[in-house]
């Protein structure tokens, strides 16, 4: 009966490799999944979608053994797997690559991949055989210039994640392959390289269940959805029957008109003026501004050194020089508490890292910010400042049982939102978002725009960092692309996802494929080496020297009307597809070489 | 739980402003609020588990020994758990920002023998007393600076000042008692007030103090914001050097104040004294629910941990057990009161 069924749904005569039939699972009293079904066809590439806590995630555990289904079927090749453990259902040929990657940092690739099986003679290690096996397995996934004794700690994201996909290549039996969220890390072109390689797996007769909040992904590389939605089965079939639409509809069971907030907003005087930032001593400097009500974008790869500015900015890292005026006074980025206390406020990338207070109630995550202000004389501030934390938090819809529990609790964007309701409770005048819907389903995320916007309405000077085009494009009222450190070029808010992908990139041609791997070598977090390091990378690509000159220079002078930034656009962009299906192209195109220097554009 | 709380599709809705959009959410919480079974451990959080150890073995004891709930008994068991409950609420401070202090035993070494030292040489009570408790709080704000500004684990640098303070007093007694200290210095200690020890009130201000800070003030707060993630608590605005530094100031100063008080007690400056002090500190928080990962515990559960062992080494003495099976029990307890912590972590984590 498996069998008629498989044909029936799958539209393919082939066998699932695995089935999960009316699967329940339920936490206490809270039903995570509900009758929900999944069969997984050799050959075919499966999307998951749904909104954060619809039960992807659980789905993917019981799937990968991680937790034990409370009802239901569950075979692996047609054999019903009883008590599953991680171990048995990966030796059983079912692997699991995963958003937050479960490589060991401090060791090398080699070891990396061939842990807890390492090839040892009597106990010694055999390193010849190590090495040799650890090239098959990179070369398999086109890590060619990657050395096995390379330290995984050092290796951008973007490599690290195929590390990831060929540590569970190298496993004995790979029948089927969980991918959890594989692009969260990794810039328009890094994903793009990705999914090619799982369209490459798809040719070798692999089943792949693939899950992803990028919903363009599903639409390039999916040959099968299935929706969840509450822990139920939304909806399943073919993924041609699917617009954008339809799959947003079938994820929140409402229609989402327009994700993006409405931009007509009027700048109005710069509340944030950088002026000649530098990071280091040699590192380029940065000048730009920011009006009251306006939302900039920050655009660039990664490693670019978005993150390390908008720290910088704040207070968090050393700056070696620069001015920051706030609203005309002149402010000195001592430390966030300085910035702080000046108006500016932080949402960083990295929440688990670097916002949350996991162990700290909702309340207090909220009011850690302004305990200081609200208190007299050292004691905790009274009940009017927690009321105003709690009004906040239902303003922004917060889905919490208790605003007393543990902050850990919450689902990444209900995480998001305390975090913002933290800065909100500072009252600041410029809110900077770095990556803000990492992570974050579709239904949390149109609601966090339309926060951002309205913050902007309101007169807020609004920073946004993203890597994710449309909405870096669709938020931002004027973008700045970064490169390298320094500012590469401003666009205006209608610009396309090419010209922020050329300006990211240089402009130049096969700039993008080559260095993905060691051009930046160290990804986000690593702050003060970045600078420097991508200097190290940038003999490796000379273009980039010939682009950026000018526009470093550029950014000395000062003054430069905002009027190219539309005439470029206008510009119709050779390429054919757009950034997001297929930045391909754009990687082998030679440069428009008058673009480069053209494009740069600074605020005055 | 309710379903409908935890995942109710919503409208996409803008921020509107500060004044209440959301009395329909305040109405709802307020609904849930009686729901809520009031159970132990909402009342004393999460030194409930200690609390009940306690009740049962003073419950034990009182049946098992008529001697125990006597008021000389008691009087003599204030006195020896006074000192180790100062040093551990210090202790509990800083195992709450993730630390530890390791030094407590030989700063309180050194802080009771110089003071000791400063009486002989006549130096008047109060000066002396507080040159002692100095000296403590400046080896604390060494400790502090050392964890903070060199970046040493904390584990490393109090390792370090452990031995550092111990052979300090070493060198500086010549390894003897110091001897022939004033009578009024003594009876700190060893007075009363109203029947009650000196000591056991000290141990209960510091104890209330120490509260008081925890819950009810900003730097509390910072504490365990520090704890529970530093470099997160430096973005949103928290001095974590300062706090950090505070901490171990704090447990540097209660173990030199614990180190006058012995003195006192004992009438001599003994320069052996507060040997392995750090491990019954520590104890005594992690038996009161502190977690070795910080951001949690309590001021009043390292307080109920110093007391549950100093009631069973009281118990075991009255009893004649042997002391050496009290020492089993009490590394039982820490091993049952931490696995029971991580039974319910886990089981608030899969339920929740």
């Amino acid at each position: 009966m498996a069998r008629n069924a498989g044909r029936d749904e799958g539209g393919t005569t082939r066998e699932p490799v695995v089935e999960l039939r009316d699967v329940s699972k339920a936490f206490g009293p809270v039903q995570a999944l509900t009758d929900v079904s999944l069969r997984l066809v050799p050959g075919q590439v499966h999307c998951l979608a749904g909104e954060n806590g619809a039960g992807k995630s659980t789905l993917i555990r019981v799937l990968t053994g991680a937790l034990r289904r409370d009802s239901g079927a569950y075979e692996i090749d047609g054999e019903p797997v009883t008590a599953p453990t991680p171990a048995s259902v990966r030796a059983a040929g079912v692997q699991a690559v995963y958003q937050e990657l479960s490589l060991l940092p401090h060791l090398s690739v080699a070891e990396n991949l061939f842990m807890g099986r390492l090839p040892a003679r009597s106990g010694i290690i055999t390193r010849s055989r190590l090495r040799g096996r650890t090239r098959e397995a990179l070369d398999e996934v086109g890590l060619t210039d990657l050395s096995p004794d390379a330290i995984v700690e050092r290796l951008p994201a973007a490599t690290r994640q195929l590390v990831e996909i060929a540590k569970v290549l190298t496993a004995d039996s790979v029948k089927a392959i969980v991918f959890d969220e594989p692009t969260t890390a990794l810039t328009e072109a890094e994903s793009a390289r990705l999914l090619e390689h799982i369209l490459r797996l798809r040719e070798r007769g692999i089943a792949m269940l693939y899950v992803t909040h990028r919903l363009e992904e599903m639409f390039e590389i999916g040959d099968r959805v299935t929706v969840l939605r509450d822990g139920g089965l939304s909806e399943s079939g073919p993924i041609s029957d699917y617009d954008e639409d339809r799959l947003i509809t079938a994820m929140v069971g409402r229609e989402i008109s327009s994700l993006y907030p409405e931009s007509h907003r009027h700048a109005g005087t710069p509340v944030l003026r950088v002026r000649g930032l530098r990071r280091s001593e040699n590192s380029p400097s940065i000048d730009f501004d920011v009006g009251a009500g306006e939302i900039l974008g920050i655009g660039g790869l990664l490693g670019s050194g978005r993150s390390e500015l908008l720290l910088s900015i704040f207070g968090a890292d050393p700056i070696a020089a620069g001015e920051l005026e706030i609203e005309g006074r002149p402010v000195k980025p001592r430390g966030p508490r300085a910035m702080m206390n000046a108006g500016v406020g932080l949402l960083t990338e990295d929440r688990k890292v670097l916002g949350l207070l996991p162990e700290l109630s909702i309340r207090e995550n909220v009011t850690i910010a302004s305990l200081r202000s609200g208190s007299r004389r050292g004691l905790l501030p009274g009940r009017e400042q927690s009321e105003e934390a709690d009004r906040l938090l239902d303003s922004l819809r917060l889905r919490a049982g208790s605003y007393d529990q543990p902050v850990s609790t919450l689902s990444g964007g209900n995480q998001q939102k305390v975090l913002l309701a933290r800065w909100l409770l500072t009252k600041p005048k410029i809110l900077i978002f770095d990556e803000p819907t990492k992570g974050i389903d579709v239904g949390a995320k149109g609601e966090l725009y339309a926060v951002i916007g309205d913050l902007a309405a309101k007169g807020l000077g609004i920073i946004v960092v993203s890597s994710y085009l449309p909405e870096l494009l669709g938020l931002s009222d004027r973008i700045l692309v970064l490169r390298d450190g320094e500012v590469a070029g401003e666009l205006p808010g209608t610009a396309s996802e090419e010209d922020v992908l050329r300006l990211a990139s240089g402009g130049r041609g096969a700039e993008i494929p080559a260095p993905r791997q060691e051009s930046p070598p160290s990804p986000n977090r690593t702050g003060a080496g970045l600078p420097p390091a991508s200097r190290g990378a940038e003999p490796e690509t000379p273009p980039a020297r010939g682009a950026g000159g000018p526009s470093a220079s550029g950014g000395k002078e000062t003054g430069t009307p905002p009027a190219p930034g539309p005439a470029e656009v206008e510009t119709p962009p050779p390429r054919g597809a757009g950034g997001t299906s297929s930045p391909g192209p754009a990687e082998t195109e030679t440069p428009p070489a008058p673009d480069g220097p053209g494009e740069v554009n600074r605020d005055g | 739980m309710d379903k409908l709380i935890w995942r109710e599709p919503i409208a996409t809705t803008r921020i509107t402003g500060r004044q209440p959009v959301g009395e329909e959410p305040q109405a709802q919480a307020k609904a849930k609020a009686p729901r809520r079974v009031i159970t132990l451990g909402d009342i004393a959080g999460r030194e409930s588990g200690g609390l009940v150890v306690l009740l049962v073995a003073v419950g034990a004891l009182t049946l098992a020994s008529d001697e125990f709930l006597t008021g000389n008994n008691l009087s003599n068991l204030a006195r020896q758990v006074a000192i180790f409950g100062i040093i551990a609420v210090g202790q509990l401070l800083v195992i709450l920002t993730a630390g530890i202090d390791l030094s407590v035993g030989s700063v309180l070494g050194l802080s009771g023998a110089s003071t000791a030292q400063f009486l002989v040489a006549g130096v008047p009570i109060w000066p002396a007393l507080l040159l002692g408790v100095g000296i403590g709080t400046a080896l604390g704000i060494a400790n502090g600076l050392l964890v903070t500004q060199a970046k040493l684990p904390p584990f490393i640098a109090t390792l370090g000042m452990l031995g550092i303070a111990r052979g300090i007093v070493l060198v500086t007694t010549d390894a003897q008692t110091v001897q022939g200290l004033p009578e009024s210095f003594q009876t700190i200690a060893n007075g009363t007030i109203l029947g009650i020890p000196n000591l056991l009130i000290i141990a209960a201000l510091v104890t209330v103090v120490m509260w008081f800070v925890l819950t009810r003030t900003v730097f509390g707060r910072y504490i365990y914001a520090v704890g529970s993630n530093p470099e997160s608590a430096r973005l949103a605005g928290v001095p974590v050097r300062l706090v950090m530094i505070s901490v171990y100031a704090i447990s540097g100063l209660l173990a030199g104040l614990g180190g006058v008080l012995l003195t006192s007690r004992l009438g001599a400056g003994i320069p052996t004294a507060g040997t392995g002090f750090e491990l019954n500190a520590i104890a005594a928080c992690v038996i009161g629910g502190a977690s070795l990962f910080g951001a949690k515990g309590s001021a009043l559960g390292a307080a109920t941990g110093a007391l549950i062992m100093g009631v069973l080494n009281n118990g075991g003495n009255l009893l004649a057990i042997n002391a050496f099976y009290l020492q089993i029990a009490i590394g039982v307890l820490i091993l049952v009161a931490v696995g029971f912590d991580q039974l319910n972590t886990r089981r608030s984590a899969a339920s929740g």
